[in-house]
């Protein structure tokens, strides 16, 4: 078996899965901009509300959840045969299929592609599974430049910043921020510019649309991918994917291994969820869905790189494999109160948010993105809002279980666990407690690592008497 | 060893423990379970600001032409039925993209619609058109038959061939980009007129 | 009825009223309370913090020290969503397959106070009175884990002389989530923030919960703003009346 290699993590030093610092320093100079937080708070108010109306409008939404979460764990558990079967029906409707054991290999692959095609510009609809393995870098390490369509996408790309969101990457950034980031960056963008979404939109709409045609290569990802048929579809909004994924001459297609459904008929459940659980529509303005090549309509080279870079070792967890059924939809992002307040560049992986904490350490390895568990409150929000009912909680807590634990932390749980194993002890550590509070200060002003607690709160009144004293002294006659 | 039996070895060393899974619960409401509202698909349709019309097959040309104003001529699939095709209207017959881009509206039928979601499906049949052609036109007038009309997304499942290109369109082109909220008209058409078929 | 008290580690320690007052509750009603004095913690700090194997001891201990009762209370959502939702999974990892049972066995038989009450003795006027205008957060690990719904405000609406004030957004974390209020302050602190506002927006004087953890937490943060509203256990509130 191992001859033909065990499951391994993405590899360092390539992509954007692992942060510079912890989540709680990333987290630090979030919640000390306002305005982020302002920005934050209306967005994912907004999106709440949005989305809560239309799932709402629909009788089934449980059971729909029910069928999208037991087809995720169907696909895991027999996704070699289901690989197989869509690289044979992706063959046979005229694609090449590629298979990338990691960044490095996936863009290789991809700038290869490019390269052969001699073109020197790349159309890229916005794509997770891209900007995980850092693909835009690697393209413009080899003189290609990559050109983001989606809006969020290109705002983030003229502002020379980084995503924080998986469906609204620019979500830290509102309508003036926006406005300012195309007077500055956006060529021949009109002086007069407005920060009216609308006027915004159109200002995307002209600065884009010569490239569109006149671009011979687009990279797109994938929303999913039908076993049996080879089908392959793509999620959007603005037209920029339709654009991509029609008009030029070569498509190259990055996609996780775990977005592959078994069946057609699959998709009644995905195109239900999806849209209601993401942006809160009851359909998304554009779904684009291609099988192989389409001789007279669309682009006649097609390529699709199928993606590891960790997911196999995502797998490996029976308790952690469930992170693979995401389907990206960021309604875990837009219920969490600690994604609200400190945004998605805290979590330093593409992937923020709840589901972020429990899939960039399992795609890493845990040692890489060990502060990642540990960023929520366990409050469970996440796991509802899901709609394929990832137990996001139960798994942050088992990865909490595998990461290295600092020395002195693990003596000190050590001995809180020895001492709440014995009873008497226990009892009389509570009266020790006590004691050193009195002897101590009142209320305020912990030593570290407990001080974070008093910075913000007091602490309770040690009691006159604990509760198990009380009872033993009304049990006495 | 290619990077293809790695990764397919990987992923079966991966499943070793064997998991077992139980059957696939489908509990909603599949194909058929409801007959396909009109009313619902008009609503849904104008909520996502696309503008809706009743007209009988004589009306479709007129009203086309009408909508496609001064801006430029009607662009239309090769296999339109003829009855549709508005005065002075040009056909796809592998257009350049500028060509393409210049109409005033394209006109086209559709596949299927979806009610409950205002969604109509265009699968590139003759009567609908090359993908590029219902995407460079700033209008796009789609013609619908009422027997075309489904209830909701399984029945539209149930009745596409997946092997054709599809294009599912839910009004006109939209972001939620800018602080979340829904802004129509970015790179797609920024019009969508849906004609509803009387006769 | 015969009903066994699992106190928790904090409310023994730290907020004894709140277990006294359970206890007071059900003896008015006319319940025998027994108190196992076996028992210490349900170790969901070590299991939420990544230590379920030095847990273990705790998991073995609850299991052992609950298993000859029938009923058992905890006036804590947080504690009893650990003791069902974990110990049974802490107990396979690490204990045997005997253990994980009784645990499993064990957890079926805990229920959190307001469970206790309604689901259980099917009562919502336990014959309180509490004249304060009052606000109740629904904790999370109440609200999500073990989905208590409305039941706390069922009893609660049946308290005399209690003005009951909805909270906006209840349903958001007060940023309490055990040692997140160490590992991540700031964020932590952030959150209570949040919810101090939307507690002082209320005009209430007490704000209430099913757990002493997130009550610790909020209460600490009013204190400190010196907002002058109180945290009160809703076993405290449940067991008052005209005459305590």
């Amino acid at each position: 078996m191992t001859f033909l290699g065990m499951p391994v993590t993405a590899p360092r030093g390539v992509g954007h899965l692992r942060g510079d610092q912890p989540f709680p320093e990333a987290a630090r100079e979030a919640l000390g901009n306002s305005q982020l937080r302002r920005n934050l708070r209306h967005a994912t108010t907004t999106i709440r509300g949005k989305s809560g109306r239309v799932i709402a409008e629909l009788p089934d939404w449980q059971q729909l959840r029910d069928a999208g979460s037991a087809i995720k764990a169907d696909v895991m558990s027999r996704l070699p045969e289901l690989l197989e079967q869509l690289e044979e029906r992706v063959t046979a409707a005229g694609g090449v299929v590629h298979w990338a054991a990691d960044a490095n290999e996936a863009n290789a692959i991809v700038t290869d592609l490019v390269r052969r095609t001699g073109s020197e510009r790349v159309i890229k609809v916005k794509s997770m599974a891209t900007q995980e393995i850092g693909l835009n870098e690697a393209l413009e390490a080899a003189g290609i430049t990559p050109v983001e369509t989606d809006l969020a996408e290109l705002i983030v790309q003229l502002g020379d910043d980084k995503p924080s969101h998986i469906l609204v990457p620019a979500i830290h950034r509102n309508r003036s921020e926006i406005r300012e980031i195309f007077l500055r960056a956006m060529p021949g963008v009109d002086p007069a510019l407005t920060d009216d979404p609308p006027v915004l939109a159109a200002a995307a709409r002209r600065y884009l649309r010569e490239t569109f045609l006149s671009t011979k290569v687009a990279v797109s990802g994938a929303n999913f991918a039908i076993a049996d048929t080879g089908t392959l579809g793509v999620v959007e909004s603005e037209g920029n994917g339709r654009m991509c994924l029609t008009l030029p001459d070569t498509l190259i297609t990055v996609m996780g291994i775990e977005k592959v459904l078994p069946t057609w008929g699959d998709l009644e459940v995905f195109l239900q969820l999806l849209p209601r659980a993401s942006t809160g529509e009851r359909m998304n303005p554009y779904t684009t869905m291609w099988t192989g090549v389409t001789p007279g309509d669309g682009p006649q080279n097609f390529h699709l790189v199928l993606l590891d870079n960790g997911r196999s070792a995502v797998l490996a967890d029976p308790a952690g494999r469930s992170a693979l059924h995401c389907i990206r939809c960021s309604a875990c992002l837009n219920v969490c109160p600690v994604y609200e307040r400190t945004g998605g560049h805290s979590y330093g992986s593409v992937y923020p948010g709840p589901i972020g904490a429990v899939l960039s350490p399992q795609l890493t390895g845990v040692a890489d993105n060990a502060s990642l568990p540990y960023a929520s409150s366990l409050c469970g929000a996440c796991f509802d809002a899901c709609p394929v009912k990832i137990d996001i909680p139960s798994m942050l807590v088992h990865l909490r279980n595998k990461v290295p634990h600092p020395p002195a932390e693990r003596a000190a749980m050590a001995a809180a666990a020895r001492i709440m194993n014995r009873p008497r002890l226990y009892a009389s550590a509570q009266r020790a407690a006590k004691m050193a509070r009195i002897v101590g200060r009142r209320g305020r002003g912990l030593p570290p690592p407990l001080s974070g607690w008093t910075a913000g709160r007091d602490l309770p009144e040690f009691p006159k008497q604990t509760f198990r004293d009380w009872w033993a002294q009304r049990e006495q006659p | 060893m290619s990077s293809r039996d790695l990764i397919l070895g990987r992923v079966r060393a991966a499943l070793r423990d064997a998991p077992v899974v139980a059957a696939v619960p489908r509990e909603y409401r599949p194909a058929g379970t409801n007959r396909a509202d009109l009313e619902v698909l008009v609503d849904r349709l104008v909520d996502y600001k696309a503008e809706v019309y009743r007209v009988t097959s004589a009306e479709v040309a007129a009203t086309a032409a009408r909508l496609a104003g001064e801006g430029g001529a009607v662009l239309v699939p090769p296999g339109l039925p003829g009855e549709w095709r508005p005065e002075g209207a040009y056909a796809d017959e592998n257009l350049t993209p500028d060509r393409i881009a210049e109409a005033g509206a394209v006109l086209t039928a559709a596949a299927v619609a979806v009610a409950e979601t205002g969604t109509i499906v265009l699968d590139a049949s003759p009567d609908q058109g090359r993908r590029i052609i219902t995407l460079l036109p700033d209008v796009h007038v789609c013609v619908l038959r009422p027997d075309q009309v489904v209830a909701s997304v399984p029945d539209a499942i149930a009745r596409l061939e997946p092997g054709r290109p599809l294009t599912w369109i839910s009004g006109p082109s939209a972001t939620s980009d800018i602080e979340l909220n829904r802004v129509e008209g970015v790179h797609g058409p920024r019009h969508l007129h849906v004609l509803i078929l009387t006769d | 009825m015969r009903i066994a008290f699992f106190a928790t580690c904090l409310a023994d320690t730290l907020f004894p009223e709140a277990a006294k007052a359970t206890v007071r509750l059900l003896e008015r009603l006319g319940h025998e309370v027994v108190f196992p004095f076996e028992q210490t913690c349900c170790g969901q700090m070590h299991i939420n913090t990544g230590y379920q194997k030095e847990a273990l001891p705790l998991v073995k201990r609850y299991a052992s020290t609950f298993d000859p009762y029938d009923v058992i209370v905890v006036p804590s959502g947080s504690c009893a969503g650990s003791i069902r939702h974990q110990h049974a999974m802490v107990a396979s990892a690490y204990g045997d397959a005997g253990l994980a049972a009784r645990s499993e066995s064990v957890a079926a038989r805990t229920y959190e106070l307001s469970e206790l009450l309604i689901d259980v003795l099917g009562i919502e006027d336990v014959g309180a009175y509490y004249p304060h205008r009052v606000t109740y957060h629904p904790t999370c690990h109440s609200l999500r884990m073990i989905r208590v719904g409305d039941k706390p405000l069922r009893l609660l609406r049946k308290v005399r002389g209690l003005d009951l004030v909805e909270l906006p957004g209840a349903e958001q974390c007060c940023g309490f989530g055990g040692t997140f209020a160490v590992k991540n302050a700031e964020t932590s602190t952030a959150m209570l923030a949040d919810k101090m506002t939307s507690i002082v927006s209320t005009g209430a004087d007490v704000c209430t919960a099913g757990d002493t953890s997130c009550l610790m937490h909020i209460g600490g943060g009013l204190n400190r703003l010196r907002t002058g509203v109180k945290t009160v256990h809703l076993a405290e509130i449940l067991a008052s009346t005209e005459y305590s």
